[in-house]
């Protein structure tokens, strides 16, 4: 998808976050020298676009008290997999949920699920609790629990280049 | 380490998880649900920012829709290399996050680059770098995910 050089240059000006002020739109668009009307149109529109998801903020979950983390990975069934992958999103602890491709022999697992608790404890009951959703669609599962953080690089747009 | 939250702040953080409307005042209609002033509303969401409980207000955007490329990779490392790999891994300005995990496969990362195309490039110069295969698992489909922190 190619973005609009106005769209572009919005992205690049929101996505470290709004000024917190009564009118952070109408702050916004005098940086970008475009109206707020304008603005609002604009991300309206690249939120119908799927672009933005929502504006909102990210609670600290950590500082809340959800310190503890695993990956779960589950084999399941190919013809019930998108159904239960739905379910399984939608569960309120869980904070990713794709289906990925098996690789053979190593990786039998084509469900993945970020689930967080306040304990590995937590984690782990939570972990069963996917696992009675999945019920006898899933051949097997695992969790990986993270032990380091070995790089955490914040996802930006890159400046365009040239 | 855990705080204490006022009533007021659990149910802002809550709040603050869903859509806010894209109008010129977003905090006012924010602040008649909750009984406070306008004012109020972004001095406290300030507070809680600048306090670390919320770490950015804004719009969120969906990575993909803006151009870029996204993979999750796993390698496994014998542990005696486990240092030097990381270091050969984490040259790359396209790996995004990386994580030590406890299985076989205990290295996890993502690359993250602008066109789809450098996935692959990136994936093989990491093998050529490091001597070791580099599984992907790109996603075939994504989920609606239902998270919330309940504050």
């Amino acid at each position: 998808m190619t973005l609009d050089p106005k769209d572009r240059a919005i992205i690049e000006a929101t996505q470290a976050g709004l000024p917190l002020v009564p009118q952070p739109f109408a702050v916004v668009a005098e940086t970008l020298g475009i109206t707020e009307a304008e603005l609002l149109d604009r991300l309206d529109a690249l939120k119908k676009q799927g672009v933005v998801r929502r504006i909102g903020a990210a609670p600290n979950h950590y500082r809340l008290g959800m310190t503890a983390n695993g990956m779960s990975v589950w084999d399941v069934d190919d013809t019930v997999v998108d159904s239960l992958g739905e379910i399984i999103g939608a569960l309120p602890f869980v904070t990713h949920c794709y289906r990925r491709p098996r690789v053979l022999p190593v990786w039998r697992y084509n469900l993945f699920a970020m689930v967080h608790g306040s304990s590995r404890g937590e984690v782990l009951v939570k972990r069963d609790k996917v696992a009675d959703l999945l019920g006898g669609a899933c051949q097997a599962g695992d969790i990986l629990f993270s032990t380091r953080i070995l790089k955490k690089t914040g996802m930006r747009l890159a400046a365009k280049r040239g | 380490m855990t705080v204490q939250l006022t009533d007021l702040d659990r149910r802002l953080i809550n709040r603050l998880q869903d859509d806010l409307p894209l109008v010129p005042h977003p905090f006012a209609s924010l602040g008649e649900e909750l009984g406070l002033t306008e004012e109020n509303i972004v001095d406290r969401i300030r507070q809680l920012r600048d306090d670390g409980l919320l770490t950015r207000f804004g719009p969120f955007f969906d990575a993909e829709a803006l151009g870029g490329a996204f993979c999750l990779c796993a390698m496994s490392v014998p542990e005696d290399r486990f240092e030097d790999v990381l270091t050969k891994v984490n040259a790359h300005a396209e790996v995004a996050h990386n994580y030590e995990r406890d299985h076989e496969l205990n290295m996890w990362f993502v690359l993250a680059t602008e066109q789809r195309g450098d996935i692959m490039r990136t994936a093989k110069d990491i093998e050529h770098d490091t001597g070791l295969e580099v599984l992907l698992f790109p996603k075939k489909r994504e989920f609606f995910v239902g998270f919330r922190v309940d504050a």
